[in-house]
């Protein structure tokens, strides 16, 4: 806590020197970060690129308070997390953080809109009627206003990535994290997802990290981060994104 | 957040996991029902019989009987340095009355546990009429007082509840064995040559063989004569509010007036043996049945927090905070102890009507109004404690991991 916290303006985001081991104190312990340094402003689409197993999800799960840094510093919104307690954490991802898993993840026994609503629901019970209106705009906005009462198996999993992404906007967050969002779906579904997220970028200004193996998708964002065996090994802005 | 708030969702987010694993939740809701039904059943069934026994028992009988002290030989103690042999034999009961009654009735009629008192005078007598004889009891009795003790005109099935003036009220047994109808001539017998003859007046039947065939009710006066006890009386019968503090109260009016003073829960000991052993059999089913139904209950819970642990992990990780996950659990066990027991309390409360139409019809079982809630409020708790260990484990989980649980 001793550290100057020197935030940048509009910073949303910044790692610095973060470190993170798996089965630390056993034979497998297992170093997978070494020291990682990130900054990420509002308004930024970043995409977080790498070779299978470079440690892209742990990274975005350390991002995203899934996970806790083995050392370094992880500060979002300029406020310190390393030391914050679970209930802490809890309050931050709620309120600060959008993550879409690589599985969408939606939740079977609610419908469409309900998941959508759920993080609200969490944050503050019972959705206003002016809550259901955001959930409804944000499936509008992804298309999919025609499917808000359905289940999630009763959808197409493009659809469910979809409702995925219009869940994580709810709390209208001003980070969101993808993990490969469009890992397992098809090449124009793919295309329509990152259109959602180009979109999404510029109309609510949210910083954007988005995991990919895809080098297309990754060249049409901003930036492009590469990491490769726990580090970050180039990290520059994309000249021919739009 | 407000806890009501929190609570809203979690409701929410509890019914819909019941609702969407319907299988289970039908499986493990009928599975409670099933314990319930037969605890209810159960304890409404022996609570019934027991209530049923015992009223029947003091149907018949004092709760407590106040009577003269035993007479004792008295032995002069041996000075400090002697020793004495003491050879005695018991001394015969007289009949005898109890002195100063009148003041004992009085006092005990002020006392607030007890709700009736009657003075009554026994003894024995034989009973003949031409070459039949029988031996009886003879009973003088204050007939008002008495009534509230042994309500006897209920039990009348000839005739009329009268006595004093030359009559008497007997039993159906004696009057069998004698041959008695109402206004037919008894005479009584006490020995040492005091006799009297009666009118049988009424003729009672208390269910009970001994009391029927020997019971020969009269008024006091005549009773006195012919116990040669003038002015006398020879027990005092008295009813408790509470029967089950009869021993106690029983203690009680023996220290205030000296007299012997039995309950008749010393009285009917092994019917009260009997009744506490059925008690603890009936407690020890509830019991069984309730763990099982517990365990049924949280094993359906903890393979519902293993199929649900991605989506735990996806909640935690949309801020849900433990509290709140753990509650979601908790609410799915009482959920469904409530469901379950709602639906086994009625078809319990169902089986005792059935009874009570249709069954052997030797006693009517009442319900108690609070039986089924109160089994619900159990179930309901039983539910939410069985829940513990799986929401536990369910809050625990480290959402990093539970997301990438397959
Ligand atoms: N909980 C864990 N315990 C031990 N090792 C782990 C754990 N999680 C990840 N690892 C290891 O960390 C390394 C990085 O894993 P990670 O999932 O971050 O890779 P990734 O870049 O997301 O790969 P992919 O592109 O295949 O998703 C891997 O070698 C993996 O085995
Ligand atoms: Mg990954």
């Amino acid at each position: 806590m001793s550290e100057p916290t020197i935030k940048r303006a509009g910073e949303v985001l910044r790692l610095d020197q973060v470190r993170k081991a798996f089965n630390v104190g056993t034979p497998l312990e297992t170093e997978v970060l070494h020291g990682i340094d990130l900054s990420l402003c509002r308004g930024e689409l970043a995409a977080l690129i790498g070779p299978s197993g470079s440690g892209k999800s742990t990274l975005l799960n350390l991002i995203g308070l899934l996970d806790a840094p083995s050392s370094g510093e992880l500060y979002l919104l300029g406020q310190a997390t390393r030391d914050s307690d679970d209930e802490a954490r809890t309050r931050l991802r709620n309120q600060v953080i959008g993550f879409v898993f690589q599985f969408h993840h939606l939740i079977s026994a609610f419908s469409v809109l309900e998941n959508v609503l759920m993080p609200l629901m969490i944050r503050h019970g019972k959705p206003s009627s002016a809550d259901i209106e955001l959930a409804r705009g944000l499936l509008d906005e992804v298309g999919l206003s025609a499917f808000a009462d359905k289940k999630p198996t009763q959808i197409s999993g493009g659809q469910q990535q979809r409702v995925a992404i219009a869940r994580a906007l709810v709390t209208r967050p001003p980070l969101l994290l993808a993990d490969e969002p469009t890992g397992n779906l098809d090449t124009r579904t793919a295309q329509s997802v990152f259109e959602l997220f180009h979109r999404i970028n510029a109309q609510f200004g949210c910083a954007v990290l988005v995991v990919t193996h895809d080098p297309r998708l990754a060249a049409d964002c901003a930036r492009t981060i590469q990491l490769v065996d726990g580090l970050v090994v180039s990290d520059e802005a994309n000249p021919s994104s739009r | 957040m407000r806890l009501a708030d929190s609570l809203w969702t979690e409701w929410k987010i509890a019914l819909r996991f019941l609702l969407d694993n319907r299988m289970q939740t039908l499986l493990i809701t009928f599975g409670i029902a099933v314990g319930s039904a037969v605890i209810v059943f159960i304890t409404a069934l022996i609570t019934g019989l027991q209530a049923n026994v015992i009223e029947r028992t003091l149907g018949t009988q004092a709760h407590i009987r106040i009577l003269p002290p035993d007479e004792v030989n008295r032995i002069l103690p041996a000075d400090e340095v002697s020793w004495s042999l003491v050879l005695e034999s018991p001394r015969a009961q007289r009949l005898r009355s109890i002195i100063n009654w009148q003041d004992i009735r009085d006092v005990l009629d002020q006392d607030t546990q007890i709700l009736a008192v009657s003075p009554v005078i026994s003894g024995p007598a034989i009973a003949r009429r031409g070459v039949a004889r029988a031996s009886v009891a003879l009973l003088g009795i204050d007939p008002p007082r008495y009534q509230r003790i042994i309500p006897l005109a209920n039990d009348l099935i000839a005739g009329r509840f009268v006595v004093g003036a030359g009559n008497a009220v007997i039993g159906k047994e004696l009057a069998r064995d004698l041959g008695l109808g109402i206004g037919d001539k008894l005479r009584l017998d006490a020995g040492e040559g005091r006799e009297a003859v009666v009118d049988v007046a009424g003729i009672f039947e208390l269910g009970v063989r001994e009391l029927d065939a020997r019971y020969v009710y009269l008024d006091l006066k005549q009773a006195q004569t012919l116990l040669d006890l003038p002015g006398g009386i020879t027990v005092i019968d008295t009813t408790v509010a509470e029967i089950f503090e009869a021993d106690r109260i029983a203690r009680r009016l023996a220290r205030l007036t000296g007299l012997r003073a039995e309950s008749w829960m010393e009285t009917n000991g092994q019917l009260l043996n009997a009744l506490s052993s059925q008690s603890m059999t009936t407690e020890m089913i509830r019991v069984f049945v309730g763990i099982s139904v517990a365990f049924g209950i949280a094993s359906v819970l903890a393979v519902s927090v293993v199929q649900r642990t991605r989506e735990i992990g996806i909640l935690r990780a949309m801020g849900s905070p433990r509290g709140q996950i753990l509650r979601v659990f908790l609410l799915q066990g009482g959920l469904l102890g409530l469901l379950g027991s709602a639906c086994g309390g009625g078809v319990g409360w169902g089986l005792v009507q059935v009874f009570n139409l249709f069954g052997p019809r030797l006693f009517e079982i009442p319900v108690d109004p609070t039986l089924v809630p109160l089994a619900m409020l159990v179930a309901t708790i039983t539910g939410v404690l069985a829940a513990a260990m799986p929401a536990r484990r369910a809050a625990r989980y480290d959402p990093a991991v539970a997301i990438r649980y397959v």
